[in-house]
């Protein structure tokens, strides 16, 4: 461009070098990210009992990296919220959800934790949306392990294309 | 973290009597606590002196529900309250209503319940088996009996269309009949089930290690039990014959042969050992249902009673009668004369009791679910105290407390 | 019925109010005060060793509004009894079994949360299955089944239901 042309968008100029090498670099941590999560397993209920199920023969979700689970909020980035969420749990939730440390993703396993299920009473969250930001939500009272682990590779999807910003807001 | 979040439970202690004791909060996020239990314990380096047990954080409001709903629509939350071995609160629940309507199921029906009532039994033990057993490190042994446990599970999903909770039973017989090659594969289930678990008995029950950990740890007298409301695995564990399969025959089992394991001194490793050999009991039971359902168990599975079951679709649709029968049956509920019951039937964790209140109508006046596990966990403290902290994983394992059971 | 139940029909006659048998399970209606006569009866004369359940019924707009109900069972006879006590809305006290059995413990507390009924002698009548800081009694005919009392505040874009 000459100098008397003005650019398109007077806010930030883009150089095409730096946007390219961002890109790949959103791929390839995103790449990294997404086949070595770190379940937290917040099990409370009746969908507890598929978790142990898709964890282990024959469904396994170690193929797909999700398998270790780390049973503290520090160290791990997927929190997988499995079952019912009663108000009485919905602190203790909160609590373990601003433990985790950014990046994070939440999973809703199961209908209680999407919407409430059927307990439409004074006891059930109706839905851990209320409280927490909910990356993916898989329905099913309980879902059968095939949908838990399609669920999981929707949230994979999510964090290969999703902006990973490593160094400031920028990059 | 600039939220302040309050504190849903009031701890019994929250200031040591000693000097030299700590006092720390296990749960109720936990792996060994099954995430809805929360334990404040009082340490003395490693020994629990004094342990407060919360329970509560799976209350879903059930007998509220209840009270909203009609008496079929109930099956679905009944399932949901011990969802190891969901068809046996299925058929309790269905029991406790025809006793109140005055119904007697066909016979088919009867070894059908109890054959799939064992079948859900050992599925339940397998859960509580193999998680305990993850939760000491034997992480090989879990993964025998959850396989197991998934072939159950997808066998009962050609019976009744769903892995977990059912919702199987109904009042005044079942949702259908078994459809073919069922019980061909029911052998061959069992047969495998003969397998695996033979090999989780050759690593763990002679395992140094095991031994060491679940011997004499929590020990339960018998008359200490009995006190605390324990029953099932638990109580017999301690030595005692009490099963009410035997005591107080429901269903089909007053015609079958089996016996009733029992423990020694009531320590984690005789509920284990408990457990194991109920699953073998269990599956001897299965196999003499199946032979008594060839030979007597021939016939229709639903009773003949249009108060509460539905009738077929080919008459609904072609004459009036059945269809204002369907119609009512499924808006207004069946309509249950006035009266109270209370029926009891032995779940995997002891004894599971439906009271029921009706007024008279389609809808329930009050249910209300006699939980085991809520009652032992009422006694936990006494099978914590006195242990190690380390002693918390195997004696709740070996508790199989279920949370949608205790909190309901 | 059965001998054992014409023992505890004669025995307690004076205590009880009326006795009845409803499918297998003799029923007692007791005064609320004689309630741990009866049931130190029960368990030391009749052996009913195992305490299986306390809960009550809310018969609103009848009066008295509550109906407690506890069930006992003998490990030795293998029956069943159960007892009924009747209190009023204005003074739902009844005498609290955790002296005669432990499990009494949880279980009062369970329906003392539910239904408001004080058991008097239990010390320790802290919410069990509900939370601190909940108010009401939510299995009573006149709470709103889908009156919720969250405990952390909701995001943006969700209403907090109204308050209690």
């Amino acid at each position: 461009m000459s100098s008397r042309t003005i650019p398109i968008r007077p806010e930030t100029q883009k150089s095409a070098a730096f946007e390219y090498i961002a890109t790949r670099k959103d791929e390839l941590i995103g790449w990294a990210r997404k086949f070595s999560l770190f379940p937290y397993p917040f099990v409370t209920a009746c969908c507890g009992m598929e978790f142990m199920s898709v964890s282990s023969t024959p469904y396994d979700t170690d193929r797909f990296g999700a398998a270790l689970p780390r049973f503290t909020p520090r160290q791990s980035d997927l929190l997988m919220v499995v079952g019912t969420i009663t108000h009485k749990q919905a602190p203790v939730l909160l609590k373990v959800w601003e433990q985790m440390c950014e990046p994070k993703w939440v999973l809703a396993f199961g209908v209680c934790a999407t919407s409430g299920g059927f307990y439409n009473n004074y006891a059930a969250v109706q839905g851990i949306d209320r409280i927490l930001p909910v990356d993916v939500y898989v329905p099913g009272c309980p879902p059968r392990p095939e949908m838990v682990i399609d669920g999981i590779m929707k949230l994979q999807d999510k964090i290969a294309n999703q902006q990973h910003l490593i160094v400031n807001d920028r990059f | 973290m600039d939220l302040k979040l309050p504190n849903p439970i009031r701890p019994a202690f929250t200031k040591s009597e000693r000097e030299d004791t700590t006092i720390v909060n296990i749960g109720p996020s936990h792996p060994a606590t099954h995430g809805t239990i929360q334990i404040v314990a009082e340490l003395d380096g490693e020994r629990i002196l004094r342990a407060d047990v919360h329970c509560g954080y799976l209350h879903r409001g059930f007998e509220k529900e209840c009270e909203a709903h009609t008496w079929h629509n109930l099956i679905p939350y009944v399932d949901r309250l011990n969802y190891c071995s969901a068809l046996i609160n299925n058929f309790a629940y269905c029991d406790a209503v025809e006793t109140l309507m005055g119904i007697e199921i066909t016979p088919r029906t009867k070894y059908l319940r109890t054959l799939l009532a064992e079948y859900s039994r050992i599925a339940d033990h397998l859960t509580c088996v193999a998680a305990a057993l993850m939760e000491l490190g034997a992480m090989t042994a879990f993964l025998y009996l959850v396989m197991l446990r998934d072939y159950i599970y997808e066998h009962l999903a050609d019976l009744t269309g769903a892995r977990l909770t059912y919702s199987y039973g109904r009042i005044g017989g079942l949702a259908r009949d078994l459809p073919d090659g069922w019980l061909k594969r029911l052998e061959e289930i069992l047969v495998q089930y003969d397998d695996f678990v033979g090999r989780v008995h050759g690593l763990v029950d002679r395992n140094r290690i095991f031994i060491d950990r679940m011997r004499n740890v929590a020990c339960l007298s018998t008359a200490d039990a009995v006190n605390w409301g324990y029953t099932g695995p638990i109580l017999r564990s301690t030595g005692v014959p009490r099963d009410l399969r035997k005591d107080t025959p429901y269903l089909a089992y007053a015609e079958l042969d089996f016996e009733v394991p029992t423990g020694i001194k009531g320590d984690n490793y005789d509920r284990y050992y408990v457990r194991m050999r109920e699953m073998d009991e269990s599956v001897h039971m299965i196999r003499q249902l199946v032979d008594l359902l060839q030979e007597k168990g021939q016939g229709p599975i639903n009773v003949e009673d249009r108060r509460c079951v539905l009738p077929p679709k080919q008459l609904v649709y072609g004459e009036i009668e059945s269809l204002i029968n369907h119609f009512k049956l499924v808006m207004e509920g069946p309509q249950v004369p006035a009266g109270e019951v209370y029926v009891a039937h032995e779940s995997a964790n002891g004894e599971l009791g439906f009271y029921l209140v009706s007024t008279g109508g389609g809808t329930p006046y009050k249910v209300h679910c006699r939980a085991p596990s809520f009652v032992h966990m009422g006694g936990a403290h006494r099978m914590l105290e006195g242990y190690q902290l380390a002693d918390i994983v195997p004696t709740f394992g070996s508790i199989n407390m279920i949370g949608g059971e205790c909190d309901r | 019925m059965s001998a054992i139940f014409e023992r505890i029909r004669e025995a307690l006659a004076s205590r009880a109010g009326e006795v009845s048998v409803a499918h297998g399970v003799l029923v007692l209606q007791v005064a609320p005060g004689a309630v741990l006569e009866v049931a130190g009866a029960l368990k030391e004369d009749f052996r009913f060793d195992l305490f299986l359940d306390v809960t009550a019924v809310d018969w609103l707009p009848r009066e008295p509004r509550f109906e407690v109900v506890w069930h006992f069972y003998s490990t030795m006879h293998k029956l069943r009894v159960r007892v009924k006590a009747r209190v009023a809305e204005a003074e739902p006290v009844v005498g609290s079994l955790t002296g005669l059995y432990g499990s009494a413990h949880f279980m009062e507390r369970e329906c003392h949360e539910m239904y408001g009924i004080v058991f008097s002698g239990n010390a320790d009548l802290r919410p069990i299955l509900l939370y601190e800081g909940f108010k009401g009694h939510p299995l009573r005919k006149d709470y709103p089944k889908e009156r919720e009392q969250p405990l952390v505040p909701y995001r943006e874009g969700y209403e907090m239901p109204g308050g209690e």
